[in-house]
């Protein structure tokens, strides 16, 4: 045993500083809220800068119409939101899956050499700069084909897209606790049936914000889609021909020296942004149905249930 | 404290297995044999044999670290999802060797229900699918039979009153207690033969507890139960069988009784005394 003396000792180690380190507490409280609203400033800027600019082009003909004559600042950009939302849904249908699937054999089968090898080119490949996936798909099916077409826009854009659903799928199956599965290997089930219908199901919040991110990120790449889909000023006619998209339609609208022009840019960014916010919210709606589902949503309840 | 100084030959002295024993021609439901259980190369379970009679509650008693656990867990085959544990002799039930290579483990766990030391229930499913899971997702679909099985086994596992107007509930919403007795109810709802528990209660208040042994008291007209225990008055309140671990070896493995109140090994006397442990 240590002798009182030592004891009292080691108890005086604690009571110094005190005062010290209720300053540091407080400078870093003030450090860390700084961080936050540096962060925030900008983001919100933007979003303030985008509505005010954009917000006097939105009317019915500009979200409905086709683009008018250069410069006159008539028609609209239809095609475009079109176009957007079915590169999208096209993108996200081959590389949902395809992310999805791979994170969960990174997950669930990730502990060996194939494994943590495609654990490592996918994460290179999430930093890949987009306009290169751009130029493979214009190699792989533009140049094939012998024509720009809307298959290579989604191909270029799920290629974007997998490595983030694969990176945020495996994150999130590995956050759900090992007794989970325990207990559905413990009922004889099947080790395919406890990772879909145990692990998905508990890790469900976190695999739609992993795909929710990566289509927030698609839905706003430009590079690939000139390399792709091109661009183009009438409503979509097939999956073989070039398209629209509200990125490829800002960035012509941004170039063009008119005033009427850039007016239509803004609106049409302030389009794009409002898109993603509603597929944002509609999805989590849909598919979590309502807030605190989904593991967290649970142990957070669980949490306030206990202190109850 | 003292540590305890255990002569080697001590440990290794006393490996009597009474219920082998078997004057009255029992049945064994289970029996381990020889079975050692390493992570890493570092043998956790040494060389244990085990036989457990059918109907009967055997209890593993031993100090933290004993291998009770993990030699728990080998019956059921749920070291196949720990990497660097290996399992070596063989778990037979009904005669068929859980190890052997050509057995699925899916069709013995399905023998065999387990309850692990801190509930589990899963956390995204209301009490009702919570008790049906391991039937529903292994395809059983008719909604007459699923809803007698949950009032029989939530019944069984003395939850049915205090959750019946509440079936779809969230599972997490249920006190700590309860989340236990309906894990009990979910393993019961397989329909086993053998009933592992590890440490059902040591998570739970004395009323809680309570409950949980007279479930068990009442479920051993019915199953085969193998219960860790680290409590020794809940070992002979529940138990026919006991088995005293220590370090990795079974040391004596006799009747619960006997055990407590003759035991042959030097080191289980001091250990049922509450010398150690």
């Amino acid at each position: 045993m240590t002798s009182l003396a030592k004891r009292q000792e080691y108890r005086n180690l604690f009571k110094q500083n005190v005062e010290r380190r209720l300053l540091v507490d407080k400078i870093m409280r003030l450090v860390v809220i700084a961080c936050v609203i540096t962060a925030i400033v900008p983001l919100g800027s933007i979003l303030v800068e985008v509505f005010r600019n954009g917000a006097a082009a939105i009317s019915i003909e500009f979200l409905t119409q086709t683009p008018g004559a250069i410069g006159s600042g008539e028609g609209g950009i239809g095609p475009a939101i079109q176009g957007t939302l079915i590169i999208i849904g096209m993108a996200s249908m081959i590389g949902g899956p395809i992310g999805i699937m791979s994170g969960i054999f990174l997950a669930e089968f990730g502990d060996n050499k194939l494994a943590r090898s495609v654990r490592f080119f996918n994460d290179v490949f999430m930093e890949f700069p987009s306009i290169v996936l751009g130029i493979f798909a214009f190699l792989v099916i533009v140049l094939v084909l012998g024509h720009f077409s809307v298959w290579a826009g989604a191909f270029a854009l799920a290629l974007i897209m997998f490595p983030i659903v694969a990176r945020t799928t495996e994150e999130s199956l590995k956050m759900v606790p090992i007794t989970y599965r325990e207990a559905g290997m413990a009922l004889g089930l099947k080790q395919w049936v406890v990772t879909t219908r145990v692990v998905i199901s508990a890790a469900k919040s976190g695999l739609v914000t992993g795909v929710l991110l990566a289509v927030a990120r698609i839905g706003g790449e430009t590079a690939p889609l000139i390399m792709t889909i091109l661009g183009s000023s009438i409503f979509f006619k097939s999956l073989d021909t070039p398209m629209d998209a509200l990125p490829l339609r800002i960035w012509r609208m941004s170039l063009l020296p008119y005033d009427s022009a850039q007016l239509q840019g803004w609106g049409a960014a302030l389009v794009l942004i409002i898109i993603i916010l509603a597929i944002n919210l509609g999805v989590r709606y849909f598919v979590l149905k309502k807030r605190n589902t989904g593991i967290f949503g649970r142990l957070i309840n669980q949490r306030r249930h206990e202190n109850r | 404290m003292t540590a305890l100084t255990v002569e080697p030959n001590l440990v290794h002295a006393q490996k009597t297995l009474a219920p082998t024993e078997n004057p009255r021609g029992d049945r064994f439901k289970m029996i381990a044999e020889n079975v050692t259980i390493s992570y890493g190369g570092v043998a956790a379970v040494k060389d244990v044999t085990m036989k457990f009679k059918e109907k009967t509650v055997t209890a593993l008693i031993g100090p933290s670290g004993c291998g009770k656990t993990t030699f728990l867990r080998c019956l059921n085959r749920m070291h196949d999802m720990t990497k660097n544990a290996k399992v070596e002799g063989k778990v037979m039930i009904d005669g068929i060797d859980l190890y052997s290579k050509d057995i699925d483990p899916i069709y013995h766990r399905r023998k065999v229900g387990m309850v692990f030391q801190k509930p589990n229930p899963f956390p995204t499913m209301s009490i009702y699918d919570n008790v049906t899971a391991g039937l529903r997702l292994n395809g059983v679909k008719n909604k007459k039979i699923l809803g007698e099985i949950v009032e029989d086994t939530l019944k069984m596992a003395y939850l049915w009153d205090e959750v019946k107007d509440d079936l779809k509930k969230p599972a997490i919403e249920l006190s700590g207690g309860q989340q236990q007795r309906l894990c009990i109810a979910r393993a019961l709802a397989i329909q086993p033969e053998v009933l592992l528990m590890d440490e059902p209660a040591s998570a739970l208040d004395p009323i809680a507890t309570q409950k949980i042994e007279e479930t068990i008291t009442e479920l051993k007209k019915e199953f085969t139960i193998i219960i860790v225990t680290h409590n020794m008055q809940q070992a002979v309140r529940v138990s026919d069988y006991t088995g005293f671990m220590y370090l990795g070896d079974l040391i004596e493995f006799r009747e619960t009784k006997k055990i407590f109140e003759d035991p042959k090994s030097e080191l289980t006397a001091k250990y049922v005394q509450g010398q150690f442990g």
